[in-house]
């Protein structure tokens, strides 16, 4: 479905007439990222991280489907072969790098991209479902991430593995059998290595299979807007193609020089020393931090240094880690205020900018930070607020706040109230 | 829309049930009774690491910064430093003797270096177990047979295998070469206040190390330990500068070509960055509503 005055896919030559007929995958295009799909004219930057998203999920498979080619997934060899990889393979310190960096941009481009649907409540109806689907992404990604990070079998590999699986065993009764099992046994080894490589191979497809059902609920209502009024008229829009491809090539660009800048100059600089050191399980690392990406949560994880009435501390951190994820699922019905951009919404526009992210920030810096005081006091805080913002905070804010009055339509808030573009003519483009 | 309230009144539950719990466990302080946070790191209590242990000084190297490149002569006199003294206790397993090339050294000089040094090899005789010259396709062999008889020539702790060193410690080359001249006597200040953190007989007191105690013993003691054969200065720093650099070379043989090749990479993208930009504000031009109209 799309709006009634998008453009219709009209094949000029034969072949590709024949293609319609038989197999209309270039109509397909055409009405998901050609001119066939009209997209709010207001879109600002923060709309090109979905396809940014998009371009590091192909680049991960592409690069990582390459690495599997060299990679040897076996406890005893696991780490020489990445060293193979980074000696021998011709360009392979290149491919590792830009792997491993490439997960990073990935989680950063997702992050604002996440961030983008928290302040604009993207996630309210009629988008419930993308943002669903969204979450499900998030959730596999981690999954992916933790696991490729057990490949190279180092040290933080190693232990990063036992910590999070132990994480299983807090599950009261069935916990300790579900760890060895996930594990293959009762500490990380072939056995799970080989297992987590099999998935990490697995889940990025798994990721791409729910990334089109993402955008195929996208393509329904349509993206929404920095105003979050809903799409009008057809003044109101621009086609994809040629408006958003060449604001998304360029966003492209200017990621790429990033990306490049972090492979070529500072490739390991968001990664940890310790994984050059071969895993060994008899000695523990001083402080077991897993990846960046992963911080907030295991800050959340370990504040709970407390037993609550009959459950201990440790489960505690487990729920709550979990729950700081999946309640985010329940996002659209906790949020009732009928406006979805935070430009007109001010109270929650304070709680967003002076309470979500300064906690995030400190999740974040304390999730890397030894568990010492006084980062887990910090970090005990910063969960607190987590949870209050989401689950007592957004519900209330939604209720009692007086929203700001919202533009009439897109075109307004492009244009002034004077209308100085008449409708339509937004439709073509000058070139 | 009753329904939809009693979501909200589960959710206001649920974060309040959060947030007192930990909000709670932050009132009760880290006591004695705390558990939880062990089983991610150690937890220690201030200690005698944390008030003695010193992060690496700086030294200048001639591949810092985006566009250095390796000195050849400072690597092969670091090969020579490493090959006459840490190669005693120290193996390089990833780094084969051809690689050596790279360090400027010709196929015959490669040869003659790698058949100076023995390998695990079968004798062609008898088919027992021996060691033979090594041949250029060869790596560095471990000086020990095998771990205990590492851990029994060094009073209990293996010497790590030096290859990937530098990129295994924070700024590892600095580290490096600030543990090789960091060997001292035990500040009188620090037995004052640890009394029980003694250096116990058979450790040596270095404050770059994690732990203040190493069980290596200062390999580079006296200057002209190794004579370099490009007349450079042989002192204790040069020599730890030196095999320092080394160490880096053969954590990252490609460290110089992968900057080499980002140069030209970022300034391409940079450029198309740059044309992408033009033809994103000419297709934008017709609907952007007219500055100042
Ligand atoms: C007499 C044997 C011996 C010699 C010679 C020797 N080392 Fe060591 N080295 C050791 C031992 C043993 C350890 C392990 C120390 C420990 O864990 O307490 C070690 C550890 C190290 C470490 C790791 C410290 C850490 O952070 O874990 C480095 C780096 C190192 N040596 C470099 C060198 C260099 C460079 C040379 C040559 C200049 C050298 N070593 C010569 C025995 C030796
Ligand atoms: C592999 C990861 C992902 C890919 C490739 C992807 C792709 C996209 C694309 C191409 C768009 C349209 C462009 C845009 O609005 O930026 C989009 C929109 C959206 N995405 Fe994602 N996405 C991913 C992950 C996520 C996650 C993790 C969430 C939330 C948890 C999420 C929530 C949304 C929402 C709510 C929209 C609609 C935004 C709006 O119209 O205002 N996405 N996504």
């Amino acid at each position: 479905m799309s709006f009634p005055w998008a453009k219709e896919y009209q094949p000029q030559h034969p072949l590709m007439r024949y293609m319609d007929e038989k197999l209309p995958l270039p109509r397909l295009v055409y009405n998901a990222v050609g001119a066939g799909y009209p997209v709010p004219r207001n879109l600002s930057y923060f709309w090109n991280f979905g396809v940014l998203a998009g371009f590091f999920l192909v680049f991960q498979i592409v690069t990582g489907v390459v690495l599997a080619m060299h990679y040897a997934a076996n406890s005893t060899v696991a780490f020489s072969s990445i060293e193979h990889i980074m000696r021998d393979v011709n360009w392979g310190w290149l491919l590792r790098y830009a792997h491993a960096n490439g997960a990073s941009f990935f989680f950063i481009v997702v992050y604002i991209h996440i961030f983008r649907g928290f302040y604009y409540s993207s996630y309210k109806a009629p988008r419930e479902m993308i943002w669903l689907l969204g979450v499900v992404i998030f959730l596999l990604m981690m999954a992916t991430a933790f696991m490729g990070y057990v490949l190279p079998w180092g040290q933080m590999s190693y232990w990063g593995a036992k910590v999070i699986t132990s994480l299983f065993g807090a599950i009261p009764l069935a916990g300790e059998a579900i760890e060895v099992w996930l594990l293959g046994g009762y500490a990380p080894d072939n056995a799970s290595l080989n297992r987590f490589f099999s998935l990490h191979f697995l889940l990025p497809f798994v990721i791409l299979g729910v990334v089109i059902l993402h955008i195929w609920a996208l393509h329904i209502p349509g993206s929404s807007n920095p105003t979050g009024v809903e799409v009008k008229d057809e003044s109101d829009t621009v086609p994809f193609h040629p408006y958003y491809t060449a604001k998304d090539g360029f966003g492209l660009g200017v990621a790429l020089v990033l990306f490049f800048i972090l492979v070529f100059f500072l490739p390991n600089y968001l990664g940890h020393p310790d994984n050059y050191i071969e895993a060994n399980p008899l000695s523990t690392p001083a402080h077991i931090v897993p990846e960046w990406y992963f911080w907030p949560f295991y800050a959340i994880l370990r504040a709970f240094t407390q037993d609550i009435f009959f459950i201990p501390a440790k489960l505690m951190g487990v729920m709550a880690m979990f729950s700081a994820i999946l309640m985010w699922f329940f996002l659209p019905w906790l949020d009732r205020s009928p406006v979805r951009s935070g430009h007109y919404r001010p109270l929650f526009r304070k709680f967003f900018w002076f309470g979500l992210i300064p906690t995030m920030a400190l999740l974040f810096y304390c999730g890397g930070a030894p568990a010492e005081e006084p980062y887990v006091m910090l970090s005990q805080i910063a969960t607190a607020y987590y949870f209050l913002h989401f689950l007592v905070v957004l519900p209330i804010v939604s209720m009692v706040e007086k929203p700001e009055p919202l533009p009439n339509s897109i075109t307004e808030a492009v244009l002034g109230s004077d209308k100085t573009m008449v409708k339509g003519e937004a439709a073509d483009p000058a070139v | 829309m009753r329904q939809l309230i009693s979501i909200r009144v589960v959710a206001v539950a649920i974060g309040l049930f959060f947030a007192l719990s930990v909000l709670w466990a932050l009132v009760r302080g880290i006591g004695p009774g705390f558990s939880n946070l062990a089983e991610y790191g150690q937890f220690t209590e201030p200690n005698v690491e944390q008030a003695f242990h010193k992060h690496p000084n700086h030294y200048d190297f001639s591949f810092d910064g985006p566009v250095g490149n390796w000195d050849v002569g400072q690597l092969q006199r670091g090969l020579k430093v490493y090959d006459e003294v840490c190669s005693a206790c120290h193996s390089l397993k990833f780094v084969a003797f051809r690689d050596l090339a790279e360090l400027g050294l010709t196929p015959g000089q490669i040869k003659a270096f790698a058949a100076k040094h023995q390998v695990p090899g079968v004798d062609k005789n008898t088919g027992e177990a021996t060691t033979v010259p090594g041949l250029p396709t060869d790596y560095f062999p471990s000086p020990y047979p095998n771990e205990i008889a590492a851990r029994a020539a060094n009073n209990n702790a293996v010497p790590p295998d030096l290859s990937l060193m530098t990129k295994a410690r924070h700024d590892g080359t600095n580290y490096v070469v600030s543990l090789l001249t960091g060997y001292q006597k035990q500040p009188a200040e620090l037995l004052k206040r640890f009394p029980e953190a003694k250096t116990p007989p058979g450790l040596h007191y270095n404050p770059y190390f994690a732990n203040l105690n190493i069980a290596m013993p200062p390999p580079l003691h006296t200057d002209g330990q190794v004579t370099f054969d490009d007349g450079a200065p042989s002192d204790i720093k040069s020599m730890a500068e030196d095999v320092a650099a080394f160490l880096t070379w053969t954590a990252e043989p490609k460290l110089v070509k992968r900057r080499q090749t980002g140069w030209p990479v970022v300034i391409f993208l940079i450029f198309a960055t740059g044309l992408a930009y033009m033809s994103k504000q000419q297709v934008w031009a017709a609907v952007k509503p007219k500055k100042a109209a």
